[in-house]
């Protein structure tokens, strides 16, 4: 069938269809491609971007490409400050952060409670010391402050309080955390912690849709090791940003080696995620193909039925084609070449939409779900199975119905018989 | 010694609609010399058409034996048929049967191609069909932009353009005014004076007199063969 001459033939039958198709309905063709195109990427990589937008905020909020945690065993990193003084000699370090962590109590309006009886306007919260200046330096926490302001170096008494801990930017009451009402900028809170109490003022608000710090409280660390009674130095977290390009998995390695996992958990961001949310990629990623696959049963029924009009309403020229001796093959081919241009120009076209605006879109502005900041996931080589795919069922979807119609009978198609 | 270029015995085509089947062609013999211009003539419905039909293997006899050149159609499989087509035959149809995406040069060159002429010799090919047709100057026209006339002079362009064995021609006056069939006429004449076998369906009987032998048909049968 794909002989040399048939498909040289069938070239230059298709090519002078498609020049000489009216553009409109040429154009609308290949609008329908690239629908069906961006419908087959789109709808994936979306639902894979919205966890991978979870994936991101983590580690650039949080964990930075590696963190060091206190082992299961203890409460802190032992030995920080040399741990630290080491991760800073390393090549592909950037920028590190270290944190405290303890559970604690805030509780506000204290001083307007009018008996014992009545509900403490008070919930649990976790409470993060850090270094206001590194800290925003290394997750951009000032950005996320969405009333009153950052902490400053040297601030004391001052506190900024995740969104889900209070009552006006929370979802609602969930076990165990109950947001707190009236509170706003300025509000003097307690916080109570190791049985030790403290009234501080709330300086800011910071609003994120990672839940371990929408339910945290940032103040700084000095401040919160003298409320947990420490005098070392020795942090719960060392969260570390490596320069573009390194492998977190290699660093991680290289933190082994050296001994570090005896003194603390070292996790790359990736092994940091709740495995939770890898299944829950996956669940979308198959979710988002089952649809694509959809999209491309679409399609192809669509190129069928076009291309299927369109060789029913040249049965006549088909019938005349034969009668001349063109070989069926040939006329064949060249509704093939024809199915291939539209996918091909679908595609290309998509791919310019896809690169050229719709990821760089979504990076500059994410979607805003209420559980993560939303990006297109489109991988090249994704992308390029996808068009492979499209351009395969366009190929079949506009084979089968000119060869339908190339087997009728040739005389019957010249003279319009049924 | 002339040869017989066509050689037809006891030809039969019928049509089966449901349970009743027409008989169109009713036993036919004829024999069609190298070089002979034949008009085949008869009445509506009298059977001219399927007979040039199976003549030119668009069509598949009920029974009876077909040779051209000497070769037995009925034992040809579609692709020997459709190669004979291609190479031994040219065709020019009533309605011109042009395909309208196609240039006249396209048109006529096509066929060319399939055969595997070069691009440049087929274009070459065709320009001198067209040319030799008195539409030399109209080889970049879509069929749209020709008249009747002009599009069966591109059609007999594609017919000859491969020096076919033989030129069917299925009532190629019908639709043409008495000018433009002059000239198709004509066309033919001279065709013919070169050598060219040519077997015409026609019912005009001022085009049949362009031919050395009129064969009348009537009810499937040859009625005359003069």
């Amino acid at each position: 069938m794909f002989s040399l001459l048939n498909i040289r033939v069938g070239f230059y039958l298709a090519l002078r269809q498609l020049r000489r198709a009216s553009r409109w309905t040429t154009g609308l063709i290949v609008f329908v491609m690239l629908l069906t195109f961006l419908n087959l990427v789109v709808v994936t990589g979306i639902l894979v971007g919205l966890i991978e937008g979870i994936n991101e905020s983590y580690r650039t909020q949080y964990t930075g490409d590696v963190i060091l945690s206190a082992l299961s065993t203890k409460e802190y990193i032992e030995d920080t400050p040399s741990v630290v003084a080491f991760i800073k000699t390393l090549p592909h370090v950037s920028l590190l952060t270290e944190r405290y962590q303890t559970g604690g109590t805030i509780e506000a309006n204290y001083l307007t409670r009018t008996s014992n009886t009545e509900k403490p306007n008070a919930t649990r919260a976790q409470i993060i010391g850090i270094d206001p200046v590194a800290e925003d330096a290394f997750t951009e926490l000032a950005t996320h402050v969405i009333e009153g302001e950052y902490l400053a170096e040297g601030d004391y008494d001052h506190i900024l309080i995740g969104n889900y801990l209070l009552a006006q930017y929370a979802f609602g009451e969930l076990p165990g955390l109950t947001p707190l009402k009236n509170v706003s900028p300025g509000t003097k809170v307690r916080l109570t912690i190791n049985g030790a109490t403290r009234e501080v003022i709330a300086k800011g608000f910071v609003k994120t849709k990672i839940d371990a710090l929408a339910m945290s409280i940032f103040m700084p660390a000095a401040e919160l090791r003298t409320l947990m009674g420490r005098a070392d130095q020795n942090v719960m977290q060392i969260a570390i940003r490596l320069v573009p390009g390194s492998d977190p998995d290699a660093f991680k390695k290289l933190l082994l080696d050296s001994g570090i996992g005896e003194k603390a958990k070292v996790q790359t961001f990736t092994d940091s995620i709740p495995n939770g949310v890898a299944d829950i990629k996956k669940t979308f990623a198959m979710l988002g193909n089952g649809f694509s696959s959809i999209g491309l049963v679409v399609a192809a029924i669509t190129i069928f039925i076009v291309i299927f009009i369109n060789a029913i309403t040249r049965r006549k020229f088909i019938g005349i084609l034969k009668g001349i001796g063109i070989s069926g093959e040939a006329i064949e081919i060249s509704y093939i070449f024809q199915s291939l241009f539209y996918a091909i120009t679908g595609s290309a076209v998509g791919l310019v939409v896809l690169y050229g605006f719709l990821v760089p879109g979504l990076v500059a502005h994410p979607i805003n779900f209420p559980f993560s900041d939303g990006i297109l996931v489109a991988p090249a080589f994704d992308t390029g199975v996808r068009i492979l795919l499209l351009v395969l069922t366009t190929v079949i979807a506009g084979y089968l119905p000119s060869r339908m119609i190339v087997r009728k009978n040739t005389l019957d198609s010249i003279l319009g018989r049924n | 010694m002339t040869t017989n270029i066509i050689e037809v015995k006891n030809l039969i085509k019928s049509f089966k609609d449901g349970p009743t089947e027409t008989r169109v062609l009713k036993g036919i013999d004829v024999f069609v010399a190298q070089g002979e211009f034949v008009a085949v003539m008869g009445r509506s419905g009298a059977g001219k058409s399927t007979l040039l039909y199976q003549l030119s293997l668009l069509d598949e006899p009920t029974s009876g034996e077909i040779r051209i050149n000497g070769k037995d159609t009925h034992t040809m499989s579609e692709r020997e048929k459709m190669l004979f087509r291609l190479s031994e035959f040219g065709y020019v149809f009533q309605d011109y049967a042009l395909l309208p995406e196609l240039t006249a040069l396209e048109n006529v060159a096509l066929p060319l191609y399939m055969q595997g002429t070069s691009r440049v010799a087929a274009d070459e090919k065709a320009k001198a069909a067209l040319t030799r047709v008195g539409l030399g100057s109209r080889l970049g026209n879509l069929p749209s932009q020709l008249s009747g006339g002009e599009q069966q002079r591109v059609s007999i362009s594609r017919a000859i353009a491969h020096t076919p064995d033989i030129l069917f021609a299925d009532e190629p006056t019908a639709n043409l005014d008495l000018e433009s069939s002059a000239i198709v006429m004509k066309i033919f004449a001279e065709l013919h004076k070169g050598g060219q076998t040519i077997l015409m369906v026609t019912h005009e009987d001022e085009f049949a007199k362009f031919a050395e032998r009129i064969i009348k048909i009537d009810d499937g049968k040859i009625i005359s063969d003069v």
